[in-house]
């Protein structure tokens, strides 16, 4: 899920703007640095008290308390799923401290401390030590300064009228905005995970686009202001209005750390008439060790709605990260003429679980959708793609194609294909192709006789596997997750 | 240059390579013929390290190196090649891309420098251009979805581009109609060099009409049985395999 990264100016950020801002970034490290003001922190445990308490403590209008409060009580109803391909212990959710401090004493107190194996693919990627110390997790004293480069950037959106805040401040600024959007695409009554996340979440992004404007520049968490530790209950919140145009970017290539074993995040699209939504994300939160522990459990529930006719919604996701994923960004193809994506690249290896896949929901009539997913297992690593294209009965005309490749790398992990179609209109005309396959001793062996090394052969195929998502990223975001992906399949093989 | 003593080499249980020896020079072309199942691509397989061959016993010396020790990789760096028989698919791979790293993986193991983009495209269209190709292979991925005879041309073209000490080709005739076979025999002939040798290993003669080797070798059951010039090869075209029998036994 989302890496927050501002308070990491020079970050492998999840950036096409990255070069632009650059200079502006590295003209922050002048700045000097500002000192976290520490906040307290809720002792672990959940109930009504406690989401009052956040409430309270994030100042927010009367309405957001009881929203979270009825998310809670029918949360305190609902079953944990047991559906997907994932296992693991029960998670006990009064252990958790659901208000914390921005920054944590009781992390690792030096780069000592933090996995051999972590640092290693840090210097692979080139992080500089003090952002080491940050994406591990390190307990900092100083936090480098990026408000200079947030406002710089805000102050030109502004110019266009494009909001781009974390969600608490929309709360606070924008309130009618939120109140009318928030909840309408992911119900706090949607799922377990998105019940929690609506009872308790801590804070997000909250973007606007007025309409018919292009938004100038791809957004991202790396600019976006004070955003440290949005933590393991993130909300996300994008709205594009008629004919507007926004590219969101989501992420961070370094894998980062976090004590926070569970996430659950919830992210909203709304694209009304005409409106383009774009939305890439990296996912690399920690794996866990050789054995799995200490990974994140990543719980996400993403969905964009194609409200207004002729608008589009484009999910784009490359997945390498988390102990287990679960997450099937979806999109609701509402409007007449509206067009759903979903390219993704997961890949398992170690004893990571990945179950993912997408939901297109075809309501509206010529509603078109495409679902590209490519699966990478290595070593133990175990992957489902779960998908779902419905066609209801008033949706004259839909179309999908859906195509689901699998590549196995050794012989102890595995790949399942879950689709899901169900057609009530029968003029929709629906494809899927599923493909499996290894990379061969024949390929590899035809790399290394023309002088490539066989971990470069083996990046080298799995790179040309996932082309066609990659071509869906932002030229800069495709070059680090090509990249990320050769990293972490270094010592996959054999 | 190349070096082969009493080369003994199995797959599983079964003896291939049954004590061969082989000298080339450099800028020599050698043709090694024989019947099916002669040992004819495992020797070519063994020499560029693939995996499923055990080398019992021999040597294999190739430009001072001990050749049998090295991995495929390192082989090839060394200025080893082979045109495959199968040249296989790399779904998604692009040509070009595939080809300027395996070259700069080359350059970078001798210690030069690697090639920008603009030099390595300069450099490929100097090469298409001596070999008469277009570049219409270039942009697509390895191999993927070519017919046979674009495979065995972008063998070629590999091998103009990685500029080998020493090219093994495979059975690079197989499955070629004679206009094919004579675009990928112009091309081998374009790349004849004083420094460059070359195995060619074909079951017919017909490849030696267009690619005329300084050495002809019979191979039969593992091992060379007789070796001349390139009249061996027409009087094989004429006596057909049947004698060799007789001879190997």
């Amino acid at each position: 899920m989302s890496a927050s990264t501002a308070d990491l100016p020079t970050s492998t950020p999840a950036a096409t703007a990255a070069s632009q801002y650059d200079a502006i970034v590295r003209s922050g490290y002048e700045h000097g640095f500002v000192t976290e003001i520490e906040s307290d922190t809720l002792p672990p445990g959940l109930d009504e008290g406690v989401i009052r308490a956040i409430s309270a403590r994030k100042g927010e209008p009367a309405f957001m308390t009881d929203w979270r409060l009825a998310a809670y009580r029918k949360w305190l109803q609902m079953p944990t799923p047991a559906w997907a391909s994932v296992h693991h212990p029960p998670i006990d959710y009064q252990a958790i401290s659901y208000f914390s401090a921005p920054k944590k004493k009781d992390g690792p107190k030096s780069l000592d401390e933090v996995d051999p194996v972590l640092l290693e693919t840090y210097r692979k990627l080139g992080i500089p030590i003090e952002e080491q110390k940050a994406l591990a997790g390190v307990a900092v004293d100083a936090v480098f300064d990026s408000v200079s480069v947030a406002t710089t950037f805000r102050e030109k959106l502004a110019e266009v009228g494009v909001i781009f805040c974390s969600i608490s401040e929309a709360l606070q600024e924008h309130p009618e905005l939120v109140r009318q959007y928030l909840g309408s695409v992911v119900p706090a009554t949607d799922n377990y995970y998105a019940g929690l996340n609506s009872a308790v979440f801590t804070d997000g992004t909250f973007v606007y686009v007025p309409k018919h404007t292009r938004c100038p520049m791809e957004l991202s968490t790396y600019f976006r202001i004070n955003t440290a530790n949005t933590g393991q209950f993130e909300r996300t919140l994008i709205i594009a209005e008629e004919g507007s145009y926004v590219s969101y970017l989501e992420g961070c290539t370094a894998p980062q750390r976090d004590e926070n074993q569970l996430h659950a995040a919830v992210v909203e699209l709304i694209a009304l008439e005409g409106a383009e939504i774009k939305y890439s994300t990296v996912q690399n939160w920690y794996p866990g060790d050789e054995h799995g522990r200490g990974g994140i459990y990543n719980f996400v529930t993403k969905r964009g709605d194609c409200r207004g006719a002729r608008s589009k919604i484009s999910w784009t996701q490359v997945e390498t990260g988390s102990a287990i994923t679960w997450k099937y960004p979806s999109c609701i193809l509402r409007g007449d003429d509206s067009v759903g994506e979903f390219y993704s690249v997961a890949v398992t290896k170690g004893r990571q679980q990945a179950d993912t896949g997408t939901k297109m929901i075809h309501l509206g009539k010529n509603t078109r959708s495409t679902i590209v997913s490519k699966g990478i297992s290595a070593q133990h690593g175990q992957q489902s793609y779960r998908g779902l294209v419905r066609i209801a009965a008033k949706a004259e005309g839909a179309r999908n194609h859906t195509q689901c490749d699998s590549l196995l790398i050794g012989d102890k992990c595995a790949a399942n294909t879950f689709p899901y179609i169900e057609v009530k209109n029968p003029t929709a005309k629906m494809e899927h192709e599923a493909t499996t396959s290894k990379i061969s001793d024949d390929q590899l062996f035809y790399c290394r006789s023309r002088g490539l090394a066989e971990e470069d052969a083996v990046s080298m195929i799995v790179n040309g596997f996932c082309k066609e998502v990659f071509n869906e990223l932002p030229m800069e975001f495709a070059v680090e997750a090509q990249k990320l992906l050769s990293i972490s399949l270094e010592g996959a093989v054999g | 240059m190349l070096s082969v003593k009493g080369l003994r080499a199995n797959v599983g249980e079964n003896e291939i390579l049954t004590g061969l020896d082989l000298e080339v020079g450099p800028g020599e072309v050698h043709a090694i013929m024989g019947p099916n199942g002669s040992g004819k691509s495992t020797f070519a397989h063994v020499l560029s390290g693939r995996e499923g061959y055990e080398v019992t016993s021999g040597s294999v010396q190739f430009d001072g190196h001990d050749l049998l020790e090295l991995e495929p990789e390192e082989r090839a760096r060394l200025g080893l090649f082979l045109a495959f028989q199968y040249p296989v698919e790399l779904p998604g791979v692009n040509n070009t891309y595939f080809l300027k790293a395996a070259l700069n993986a080359i350059r970078k193991s001798r210690g030069e420098s690697e090639l920008d983009a603009v030099s390595f495209m300069r450099l490929m269209k100097e090469r298409l251009k001596v070999l008469h190709l277009d570049d219409s292979l270039l942009k697509r991925p390895v191999n993927f979805g070519f017919s046979g005879g674009e495979k065995k041309r972008n063998e070629i073209f590999q091998m103009a581009m990685l500029e080998p000490r020493l090219a093994i080709l495979d059975e690079t005739d197989s499955g070629l109609d004679i206009d094919a076979l004579r675009i990928v025999a112009d091309g081998v002939n374009a790349l004849r060099d004083p420094a460059r040798s070359m195995i060619v290993v074909t079951h017919y003669q017909r490849l030696l009409d267009y690619i005329e080797p300084d050495h002809v070798h019979v191979l039969a059951r593992g091992r060379i049985i007789r070796s001349g010039g390139k009249e061996l090869a027409l009087e094989l075209e004429e006596r057909g395999y049947g004698w060799i029998d007789e001879v190997a036994a």
